[in-house]
């Protein structure tokens, strides 16, 4: 039997205006348990928290209710104190007479009873109570940053700069992500690559930072502060640490026709390449699906030019396991395909083009070294066309493109419309939108000026079609305000695509038991107070893997989550929350009810010895609870069907006492 | 419950931690009234309610049951609410049977700012079960004082 006091407090007026505090601790010394009941005017003062820790040595207490404000105020508080006097900070239960009692209602007699009533509740559970102690563990002092995007490369340098060690893992042969591809960036026009390039070399050369290129995450195990990760280096046929990236063997590999990722397929690079000139790691890559010595065994020119011996075509695929102690996902976004948009004529004229391929057309690094030529015939374009929207905030159709909104695309528009008038005043330019969104910091400016200064046509209303004729391209389309059809010829058009997660993210967010939303961006532990954490503990998202975001908002965000991760490897050791599943062995059936609705994986299974009634020794497979994994939402004990599994603090038995105390 | 020869409902409320026990402190914080027949019981996640308890509240006398979560998509744990409306629907389409107005039960989706309607709630589903009376025939007798 438990030795329960009770702590009645008026909270001033607040209570004591409403409810009889007297009569509620005189009526709850009945109570079966209670041995000691009071009132004061401020428990949670220092007068009354000593009256407390008194009381408890006094009257050698078990277990304390207080009937107080919320416990969302001050729980915590009473904990504290129930544990300076020796008590298990579990022991304590609140009674929240204050915000769901005395402050809704105004009789006094009703507010009494009620009172009363929650009291015995609380009573009712906390003789049930059992002291709890979190479990801690080990922190491992290394972070893992998938992707390598502004966002992964930003995140790692802020956690280098912290002083703990991070590794980042990109599948592509360098880091730099989409940023790489970017020519001027919005809203001040800075070239994308003199503010990224020096970071990448930054995060290449820092002694903290380890980067895994051309590489994936296979598997992830373990929880907060200790996963076990393996990590896949694919097969490069080249050495590292050898090659010095002179780029002799780019040059001489006979295998030309290799469709150039970096630029978007509008132009070739060899089979053995760089993706650019600024690529860190800056190390060669051979494409094995074109390369002629490993289809077919003849060739070898680049190991014959390579000076350096690096070339190493026997080269297998390799898996590193490393420990880490958080893990950052960085895993950014891809433009969707425009394969199912027709009407756009994407997939028949080589002159309607992503604005992604616009940034390479643009791009002084790009195919046509930075002049704006259509593909088709390379010939500048003296009609522009663009299209904002193609495939976002589509809500009735999902099967090609996005209910969201992309939120960059209003932007990049504005930009590459008022590069284009910029550079070639000759050209027009005419921009279709559904609304023009520009929020940020110096956006609207922006916007502005490139219709007031550069003299864009914006024109509200879609593109129905286009049909390409001859050498040109006929738009057809709306014009919402004046209420009419248009028709444009154009040279080259345009299309702000969507965009979406990257392919990849829906298995890893499984590996990592990460939760997405709908679209396949990763949900953050909530949208508002936790905007960078997953709500798997120890896992913290970065950049536009979470939702579209532009490079101010997803360098803001990758500090944000590098700081969340500073302050996880700056503890030793990790406390949990005790309030966590367990499951009763002797009961459990192993049928995988609860595995399969735990959101975090807490819940594994192993074959366990049971000594039989008839003494013979019995093999069953029965649940185990990871409780540094559990979070206590409580989900595995409604779905045992044989009741074998229990909520530490929130114990079935625990819940039906107070619902018997309330119905009573 | 007979009051002074009034019925009043008793009502119990489950609520989630993390929304709806913080929008029923919003409707506290902002002395917003409901009546003092509403008892409210604290769980982690609307998920950790077992279609046991809510049983067992009708057992021992309860004349509602209604569990408050944070609405879908912003569960603390993720999915617990999706858990909760699925086998909320499934014990509330089986109540009828065993006597039980299916109306005596609400699932309420309350946020942790929307204290308004944490109060709005309470007083709609009050008024709602006491037009439906007294819950008798689930209650077991053998339980009673
Ligand atoms: C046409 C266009 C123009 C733009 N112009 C501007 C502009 O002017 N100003 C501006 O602020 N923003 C602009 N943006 C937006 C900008 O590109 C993004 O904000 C930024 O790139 C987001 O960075 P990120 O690191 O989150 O994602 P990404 O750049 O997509 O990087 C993600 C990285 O992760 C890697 N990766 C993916 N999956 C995995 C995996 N499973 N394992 C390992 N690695 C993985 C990818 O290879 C990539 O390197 C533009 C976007 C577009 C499409
Ligand atoms: S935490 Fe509120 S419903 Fe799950």
């Amino acid at each position: 039997m438990q030795r329960i006091g009770v702590f009645v407090c008026w909270c001033g007026s607040n209570i004591a205006g409403t409810v009889d505090v007297k009569a509620v601790a005189e009526a709850l010394k009945n109570e079966p348990g209670v041995v000691f009941s009071t009132d004061y005017q401020y428990m949670c003062s220092q007068a009354g928290q000593d009256i407390i820790k008194n009381a408890i040595k006094e009257h050698n207490l078990s277990g304390i209710v207080v009937c107080s404000c919320s416990p969302r105020m001050h729980e915590q508080t009473f904990r504290k104190t129930a544990q300076a006097a020796g008590l298990n900070p579990y022991m304590v239960e609140i009674s929240n007479i204050r915000e769901q009692c005395s402050w809704v209602h105004k009789d006094m007699e009703k507010g009494t009873e009620k009172a009363i009533i929650l009291g015995k509740a609380a009573i009712a559970k906390v003789n049930l109570n059992a002291p709890l102690t979190p479990g801690e563990s080990p922190v491992t002092k290394r972070a893992l940053v998938i992707g390598g995007g502004i966002a992964g490369i930003q995140t790692a340098l802020d956690i280098a700069d912290a002083g703990f060690p991070v590794d980042i893992v990109e599948t592509k042969p360098t880091i730099g992500g989409k940023m790489a591809q970017l020519d001027k960036t919005f809203p001040t026009l800075d070239c994308a690559a003199c503010i990224l390039t020096p970071k990448m070399v930054d995060a290449g050369q820092s002694d903290k930072i380890r980067i895994f290129s051309y590489s994936e995450v296979s598997q992830v195990k373990g929880f907060v502060g200790n996963f076990d990760v393996t990590i896949k280096k694919k097969a490069r046929y080249v050495k590292e640490d050898l090659c010095t990236g002179c780029g002799l063997c780019t040059e001489k590999c006979p295998q030309k026709k290799v469709p150039n990722e970096f630029n978007l397929g509008m132009d070739n690079r060899r089979a053995i390449y760089i993706p650019f000139a600024q690529a860190v790691p800056k190390v060669a890559t051979i494409d094995a699906d074109y390369c002629t010595m490993l289809k077919s065994g003849k060739c070898g020119v680049c190991s014959k030019v390579c000076t350096a011996g690096a070339i190493d075509y026997t080269q297998k695929d390799e898996y590193i396991e490393e420990k880490y102690g958080a893990i950052v996902v960085a895993t950014g976004y891809n433009p969707i395909s425009m394969d199912k948009f027709d009407e756009y004529a994407y997939n028949q004229s080589k002159d309607v083009i992503t604005s992604l391929e616009f940034e390479r057309l643009t791009n002084a690094a790009g195919p046509t070294a930075g002049k704006l030529l259509r593909p088709s015939d390379n010939k500048h374009p003296h009609t522009i066309v663009f299209v904002q929207c193609v495939g976002s905030r589509c809500a009735n159709c999902a099967e090609k493109g996005k209910e969201y909104c992309s939120k960059i695309c209003c932007m990049y528009t504005a930009k590459h419309a008022m590069l284009t008038r910029d550079k070639y005043p000759d050209t027009d330019v005419y921009v279709f939108y559904i609304d023009v969104r520009t929020p940020g910091k110096s956006f609207d400016e922006f916007y502005r000026r490139a219709v007031e200064e550069y003299g864009v046509h914006y024109i509200k209303g879609m593109v129905g079609k286009i049909a390409p004729e001859g050498d040109v391209l006929k738009v057809q389309a709306s014009d919402l305000i004046n209420n009419k059809q248009i028709h444009i010829d154009a040279d080259l058009v345009v299309l702000a695509a969507a965009i979406e997660p990257d392919k990849s993210a829906r298995p890893l967010a499984t590996m990592l038991t990460a939760s997405m939303d709908t679209n396949d961006f990763f949900t953050e532990a909530h949208p508002k107070l936790r905007p960078v954490e997953s709500p798997t503990a120890g896992v913290f998202l970065s950049g536009a893997c979470q939702g579209p975001k532009d490079i101010p908002e997803t360098v803001a965000q990758a500090g944000a989550a590098a700081s969340k991760v500073i302050g996880l490897l700056a503890k030793d050791k990790l406390m949990g929350n005790p309030c966590v599943a367990h499951s009763n062995e002797l009961m459990c059936n192993g049928c995988s009810s609860c595995e399969r609705v735990c959101p975090y994986g807490a819940i594994t299974y192993s074959d366990k010895e049971f000594r039989m009634p008839d003494r013979t020794v019995a093999i069953r497979r029965v649940a185990s609870v990871n409780e540094a994994v559990c979070q206590g939402c409580g989900a595995c004990t409604v779905a045992c069907p044989s009741g074998a599994m229990d909520l530490k603090g929130f114990a079935n038995n625990q819940i039906v006492a107070e619902v018997d105390a309330i119905c009573k | 419950m007979q009051i002074n020869g009034e019925f009043k409902p008793l009502i119990v409320a489950f609520c989630c931690n993390w929304c709806s026990y913080a929008g029923a402190d919003l409707a506290g914080n902002n002395r917003l009234a409901y009546p003092e027949n509403v008892k409210i019981i604290k769980v982690p996640c609307s998920c950790r309610v077992n279609p046991m308890f809510i049983l067992r509240a009708f057992q021992r006398g309860a004349d509602g049951v209604i569990i408050c979560g944070c609405h879908p998509g912003d569960c603390h744990y993720t999915s617990g609410n999706y858990y909760t409306r699925r086998r909320m629907s499934l014990l509330f389409s089986m109540l009828n049977f065993l006597g039980i107005e299916k109306e005596r039960t609400r699932v309420e989706w309350v946020s942790a700012a929307e204290g308004a309607k944490f109060a709005a709630t309470m007083n709609e589903f009050t008024e709602a079960v006491a037009a439906l009376g007294e819950n008798k025939r689930l209650e077991d007798l053998r339980c009673k004082r």
